[in-house]
């Protein structure tokens, strides 16, 4: 059908009524091409992980379903077979107006490649929306897509629409309640255009900076920080093709929506349609999981809740929203506090409180435990005395008796805590071993992840985990299965940023603090910025003033290494000496140096030279350093054009002999006297560095000692040409 | 109304080469036949702001001023003029005249502001917000006033409407961001803590700063003492006070004073600012406010001022005569579609001809035209769309189309004129043809000249 439909396409898109006969599709990502989940997701795709005790992946088809969309595309990479086992063997497989077809894939590892993958399927015939399979949502589809239609046809460029709520990130931490980076978007308050979308803005810079085009071309503009971007896009089949076009693009706003917005040649535009009674968000991190759980349960994504979600088992909703399966067996002095879920099956014992939690099908819970804010997903196992606080726990994981997770610990598949054992805040437990290299790119490192998808994790587990137990038994404690992963460096300090666990006082109280500090060097910088030119030009000059002076020092040593290299390869590969003055020019052109370092760097080098050339006794050293200065003089003679520069030559011999080749220092005069012979050095210059050095202290003259026999002479001869 | 007005008159302005001379410094240039100052000092008394200081660059040009000001304004009026020495900037001419500052706030316009927006207006807002500036804008005129002059008609079509970008809160009422001058040319800067405190910015850049602001005078004092490099109030201490919004340093010794003056005084402060609060229909508070709470909500602890815009509507007219291109404009405008800011002239309104003029057989004057008292004009003239000033003696068979003829001109006979601005005192000979010329004052054209585009002037001697 392919080719034929393809052809047909342009052509329909331009009649509206036949548009309307496409019917309209999805493409479902349900891969995030990101880690921010692990250590679970290496044994369970992100779309398949509990969400109040329904998998996410069923959240945005029930949406999909809901909004109209009558065909999606899943998009399936990292534990693949996981996905397309559950969706066949789950209801989406058997609907009559909504299909759902699987995409598989092994080697992508971004959604830039998924897409590029889909537009070589050639699926996709019209407008699509464009989702990932974590998010959330129950907005109506219906004015965003009348919307883009109406745009696309009045603008061909118009080609994606992207959905946007309103958020204001807090004031202290700059992060949206999804534990989102700040975000700023530029959209034009008319036609909606968005200008300019800055998510990763640079925490140390204290502005924003717009493109003067923008306010060139748009005479009104307004910069949001209040938004959030839903990662819901209408798209039209352009994107496709593009992202095949641009085989770098990887991160959908990253790399696409930034460079569509930067690149003004293709003139493609990017729409945004803001939503406001209606719910949408996406599952980014733990603590988007955390604030999304709590909205479902508080029924702010209604009709997408547990209770009408789950259909066949049958789920009471109770005063306070405490949500409860029908066969739950719980102790009559258990406290079963407000905005809980108790899931099926689940068994709940004596004293035990429970409040504002998710916990799964299955579970048996002691006596005495206290659980507040944790996700407890299916068959989990808590003994009594236990305390878990905004923890997550996955399947199958057994805590012994008394112990103790703290605030954001995560608990892997079937890892096992030990009596009394306190994991400590933070913390990532998992039965497998951490990898050992962090790519510091996240999006790629997929790659190696989906070479494993094919087998389930429990079989490799228990491959894996049987030599270490002694290892991992001391890491959680006695009768403890698991490791506990180590946090990487500097990403220690934000781990609480995106955690489950709400954001501890003290660090709240840091952070303020430290925001006013900035907030005065922004004022202070302001100052610089925007006072009155002068004063801006002053300010910059002083500050590149410094840095000049910084880096000329660094400088020079490097220039000096360059001549010295330049110079051994000309002495060794025998280069004429005219080759050698141009190859030292250019070195102290690109250097940004004076002939007088040139000078000073090719004495160095020779008597350096000298130095390390064998020899035995002083003489011969004296010997070595004549050949090489007699050799070599043309060279050192065509950057010496002055007595500054003749001087500069005496001081670095003179600062040679003290520190870098001592054993110059005997043959101090004797060298002196061969460079005067030479006429590389002016009796001029000498005369002038001896004046120079008379008011010098003791130590700085031992040279000008040293040599006194001949200044004497040289004295003496001047004073004869002068009587002849 | 403890509402002091400070008028930046002005002096010798480059910009407007050859039309100022030392005979008419730049206050007292004629729009329709009365000093540009006149529509500022008459706006201001309509709005009964009467405590005027207008501060004149240079003693002469004060000294002008003055005798105008003192003629015009019998009664009604409290003017004080003050000289300062030229080239000081704005920020230094009110540093000059700081000590005769007295009242709560001030309100600082321009004195080329040929404007009906009514300053009270400008005032109220500032009074509501309880502000330490409010900054009054208005849309960029259609005709446009280009920084470059006469000259500059191509790069105005090409930058067209980029004279200020203002950053707005999302209610228009607060000014969150202004950059003026070179900062334009420049990708825009945007502070990140205002915009983190406001939500969303809206970033305007059809809006012209008028050069009309009100200060609380604490907070003007405080800067220009501080910031003794300040040399302009729309480029350095407007955007100053922009930019330090939240993070105050103005306010601290107003505060401290209220202190010193005893307790009761505080809690009558307390009082106003509640009753500002109220008037500031304060059901939310504004953002200054959110953000100098602590999160708890208990004690404000980040000192902060407000800055306020005041919008002036769409019709409203607004231009600043600050180069010849806005000279010709306003001239034009102000005869013409703004002619309200005429209000008191009593002639007919599409033709306003002074008392006494003497008009030649078969001459027509047409609408939109001004001619001035004691003006004669010969035989079979034509003159439409022009100002002609007082005194003047214009010949027969004489054609003045969109011109601004000042005072004691005289015209030969067949002289051609378009587009031109002809000083006091010129003489222009028999059959002289000028087009968009400018004409300095005593200037002498000869007989049969033809100019195009040309400034003549005499020589300074």
């Amino acid at each position: 059908m392919g080719a034929q439909k393809k052809s047909a396409t342009p052509r329909v898109s331009e009649d509206p009524e036949d548009l309307a006969r496409n019917p309209l599709q999805a493409i479902l990502l349900a891969d995030s091409f990101a880690t921010t989940f692990r250590p679970i997701t290496l044994e369970r795709p992100k779309v398949l992980l509990p969400l109040v005790n329904i998998p996410m992946i069923d959240y945005t088809l029930a949406w999909l379903e809901s909004a109209g969309v009558e065909e999606v595309f899943v998009f399936c990479c990292a534990h693949s077979k996981q996905v397309i086992d559950y969706l066949e063997s789950s209801q989406w497989s058997s609907k009559p107006n909504f299909i759902v077809t699987t995409i598989e894939s092994h080697n992508s590892i971004s959604a830039g490649d998924a897409l590029r993958l889909i537009y070589e399927r050639n699926v996709i015939h019209g407008d699509f929306v464009l989702i990932s399979g974590d998010t959330v949502s129950n907005m109506l589809l219906t004015e965003a897509l009348q919307e883009h239609r109406e745009r696309k046809k009045k603008d061909a460029n118009a080609i994606m629409t992207m959905v946007v709520k309103q958020s204001k990130p807090s004031p202290i931490t700059q992060q949206s309640r999804l534990g989102t980076d700040e975000l700023f978007m530029a959209i034009n308050p008319v036609t909606k255009q968005l200008l300019c979308y800055e998510d990763k803005a640079e925490y140390s810079k204290g502005f924003i900076s717009l493109d003067k085009t923008l306010i060139a071309d748009n005479p009104s503009i307004i910069l949001h920080n209040d938004k959030q971007d839903c990662y819901i896009d209408i798209c039209s089949q352009e994107v496709l093709s593009l992202f095949t076009d641009n085989f770098d693009y990887q991160h959908l706003r990253r790399h696409f929506v930034k460079g569509l917005l930067v690149d003004d040649i293709m003139g493609y535009k990017i729409f945004t349609h803001e939503i406001h009674s209606s719910y949408a968000a996406r599952i980014d991190n733990f603590r988007s999981y955390d604030t999304i759980s709590k909205d479902i349960i508080q029924r702010w994504t209604y009709p997408f809740v547990p209770d009408i979600l789950s259909g066949s088992t049958a789920i009471k909703v109770e005063r306070q929203g405490t949500y409860r399966a029908s066969d739950v067996t719980v102790s009559r002095s258990a406290d079963i506090g407000s905005f809980t879920f108790i899931g099926q099956g689940t068994k709940i014992g004596n004293d035990t409180k429970i409040s504002h939690s998710v916990v799964g099908e299955g579970c048996t819970i002691g006596s005495n435990v206290t659980i507040e804010g944790c996700y407890i997903w299916n068959n989990v196992t808590i003994e009594d005395g236990c305390q878990l606080r905004h923890a997550i726990v996955c399947d199958g994981v057994i805590m012994k008796s008394g112990a103790v997770l703290q605030p954001g610990v995560i608990l892997s598949f079937k890892v096992v805590v030990g009596q009394q054992f306190v994991v400590p805040a933070y913390s990532k437990v998992s039965l497998l071993q951490q990898p050992t290299h962090l790519d510091s790119d996240e999006e790629l490192e997929y790659a190696d992840n989906t070479s494993g998808t094919g087998e389930p994790g429990s079989d490799k587990l228990n491959g894996d985990i049987t030599p270490d137990l002694s290892e991992t038994a001391y890491e959680l404690g006695a009768g403890g299965v698991g490791y506990i992963w180590s946090v990487f460096e500097g990403v220690q300090d934000e781990e609480w940023r995106q955690s489950v666990a709400p954001i501890p006082t003290d660090k709240l109280i840091k952070l303020m603090l430290e925001k006013d500090e900035d907030d005065e060097q922004l004022t202070q910088d302001g100052n610089v910025f925007s006072a009155s030119g002068e004063l801006k030009a002053d300010s910059d000059d002083n500050g590149s003033g410094d840095d000049d002076n910084e880096d000329s020092g660094d400088d020079y040593v490097f220039f000096e290494k360059e001549v010295e290299a330049t110079f051994l390869r000309a002495v060794n590969e025998n280069v004429k000496v005219d080759h050698a003055v141009l190859e030292v020019n250019a070195l102290r052109l690109s250097y940004n140096m004076a002939s007088v370092d040139c000078a000073g760097a090719i004495f160095y080098s020779m008597m350096k030279l000298a130095v390390e050339s064998p020899h035995n006794s002083a003489s011969e050293l004296h010997k070595n350093a004549a050949d090489i200065i007699t050799k070599w003089q043309k060279l050192l003679k065509s950057f010496l054009h002055d007595i500054d520069e003749e001087i500069e030559v005496v001081l670095k011999f003179e600062e040679m002999c003290l520190e870098s080749a001592r054993e110059f220092a005997a043959l101090f005069p004797q060298i002196l006297h061969l460079l005067y012979d030479k006429e590389i050095l002016q009796e001029d210059a000498i005369l002038k560095w001896a004046d120079e050095k008379e008011g010098a202290d003791a130590a700085d003259k031992v040279f000008l000692k040293h040599s006194e026999k001949f200044i004497q002479w040289l004295k003496e001869a001047e004073e004869e040409d002068e009587d002849e | 109304m403890d509402f002091q007005v400070v008028v930046l008159a002005g002096g010798n302005s480059k910009n407007l080469n050859p039309l100022v001379s030392k005979d008419v410094p730049k206050p007292l240039l004629p729009v329709a036949n009365r000093p540009v100052l006149y529509y500022v000092l008459h706006q201001l008394g309509q709005s009964n702001l009467k405590d005027l200081i207008v501060v004149v660059e240079g003693e002469d040009a004060a000294l002008l001023v003055g005798g105008w000001i003192s003629k015009t304004f019998v009664d009604g009026l409290h003017v004080e003029i003050a000289a300062v020495p030229e080239d000081i900037g704005t920020a230094g001419a009110l540093r000059a005249i700081s000590h005769h500052l007295t009242a709560k706030d001030i309100l600082v316009v321009s004195g080329d502001l040929v404007s009906d927006v009514p300053p009270g207006a400008v005032a109220a807002t500032h009074r509501r917000h309880d502000a330490a500036l409010t900054a009054m804008l208005c849309s960029v005129p259609v005709s446009g006033s280009s920084d470059s002059g006469s000259s500059g008609g191509k790069d105005k079509t090409k930058k067209s409407g980029r004279y200020n970008i203002i950053g707005l809160d999302p209610c228009k009422q607060f000014l969150l961001h202004i950059a003026t001058g070179d900062e334009i040319e420049k990708d825009s800067r945007l502070q990140k803590h205002i915009l983190h405190a406001v939500g969303q910015m809206e970033i305007r850049s059809d809006l012209m700063d008028a050069h009309m602001y009100a200060f609380k005078r604490s907070a003007l004092q405080e800067v220009l003492d501080q910031k003794d490099t300040f040399q302009s109030l729309k480029q350095d201490v407007v955007p100053y006070l922009v930019r330090s919004q939240l993070k105050s340093e103005v306010l601290l010794n107003g505060i401290s004073q209220a202190e010193e003056n005893g307790n009761e005084k505080l809690s009558s402060l307390n009082n106003q600012v509640l009753v500002y609060q109220i008037l500031a229909n304060a059901s939310t508070p504004s953002f200054h406010e959110r953000y100098s709470m602590e999160p708890d909500g208990s004690s404000q602890s980040r000192k902060t001022h407000k800055c306020c815009a005041y919008i002036a509507s769409n019709s409203s007219y607004c231009v600043r005569l600050n180069s010849i291109q806005a000279f010709m404009d306003i001239n034009r405008d102000v005869t013409g579609e703004a002619d309200h800011l005429l209000s008191d002239t009593s002639s007919d309104r599409d033709n306003i001809i002074g008392p006494s003029p003497k008009l030649g057989a078969k001459t027509t004057v047409g609408p939109q035209c001004i001619l001035g008292e004691g003006s004669e004009i010969g035989d079979k003239c034509q003159v439409k769309r022009s100002v002609i000033g007082r005194h003047c003696r214009i010949g027969s068979h004489v054609k003045i189309v969109n011109s601004v003829v000042m005072n004691h001109v005289t015209i030969g006979d067949g002289c051609i004129i378009q587009g031109s601005v002809i000083c006091n005192n010129v003489q222009l000979q028999e059959r002289v043809v000028l087009k968009d010329c400018l004409v300095g004052a005593g200037f002498v054209v000869t007989m049969g000249n033809e100019y195009k585009g040309e400034s003549l002037a005499r020589k300074e001697k």
